[in-house]
């Protein structure tokens, strides 16, 4: 085989791979237990706190709220905030936060936002209790919402 | 600077075309053939980044032969996001053009590779590359403790 059929090989097992990857896990929320705050955080520090030292206002849900971190480049951004407002006004006690993650980099770093969009869910008191990379389905919102 | 909406499927389809001429730029590279295939990809990038997407002949194609034969979009997006990579894959085809002109050949099909697996992707599952990877360039060039823009959530819902 020549070179290039090597690397055109390689990119479609690449592509191959990553896409189903992608399609399995995009818009999933995964819980954590063990609380992920920022790398080095202090015990008392939330993913509020995080958000609150870094300079963004968040305004907590009674229930819950839905931090959406959004970038300029980011398609399905959009479509994200569409969802997440329309579950913050069909759930009582749920609010949705939108972040221009390029303009808070330092609460992108200790909170690890790799992509946009991403959506933490936090509990009453500002803790993270689970996040999704990816557009959310609708249900799949209310679903991890119903687990908060 | 509102843009108008653009149908997501023109995206898709202009990504199925590059990839298309990506592949047989792959597979004819650094002949003669392959070298013009990969500038007049270079050009349709440029074309994209310049005057937009929704502006190139490729587009001009999908409106005129596609568009008609399926059911109107779901949704609309953002021009902006996909025209930034349009500029990320113009600068793969360069540094591929200048690899196979200047005899490195292998930096060529590296790079044209890389334009290719974003292209794939695109076109496949709608994925965006240069986009993803444009957050994780800002989060990897700021310093640690950048000065922050004053804060503002960009829109809260209640």
């Amino acid at each position: 085989m020549t070179t290039g059929q090597w690397v055109l090989l390689v990119c479609v097992l690449l592509v191959v791979g990553f896409a189903m990857y992608r399609v399995a896990t995009d818009g999933q929320f995964r819980g954590n237990r063990r609380r992920r705050v920022g790398a080095g955080t202090t015990s008392g520090e939330t993913a509020a706190t995080v958000l609150t030292s870094a300079g963004v206002a968040v305004p907590l849900g009674e229930r819950a709220t839905l931090v959406q971190f959004s970038s300029a480049f980011c398609a399905p951004c959009r479509a994200t905030r569409r969802v997440l407002g329309e579950v913050a006004e069909l759930v009582p006690g749920v609010t949705h936060v939108e972040i221009d993650a390029e303009h808070h980099l330092d609460a992108v770093r200790s909170l690890r936002v790799l992509r946009t969009p991403t959506t933490l869910i936090l509990d009453a008191e500002g803790r993270e209790v689970s996040r999704a990379s990816g557009q959310p389905q609708r249900d799949q919102v209310l679903v991890a919402l119903d687990r908060t | 600077m509102p843009s108008p909406q653009i149908d997501p499927r023109g995206q898709r389809f202009a990504a199925a075309v590059t990839s298309v001429v990506l592949v047989a730029v792959l597979l004819t590279a650094p002949g003669p053939l392959g070298i013009a295939l990969l500038a007049a990809q270079a050009a349709l990038f440029a074309t994209a980044v310049a005057r937009g997407v929704q502006r190139t002949p490729v587009a001009a194609v999908f409106r005129a032969a596609v568009r008609p034969r399926l059911a109107p979009p779901a949704h609309l997006e953002d021009p902006e996001p996909p025209r930034f990579a349009q500029g990320v894959g113009l600068v793969f085809a360069l540094v591929a053009l200048a690899g196979f002109l200047s005899g490195a050949t292998a930096l060529g099909h590296v790079a044209t590779g890389v334009a290719l697996v974003a292209a794939l992707l695109n076109a496949t599952i709608g994925l965006c590359l240069g986009c993803e990877v444009y957050l994780l360039g800002r989060r990897a060039l700021a310093s640690p403790h950048s000065p922050q823009i004053p804060a503002t959530p960009t829109r809260s819902t209640r």
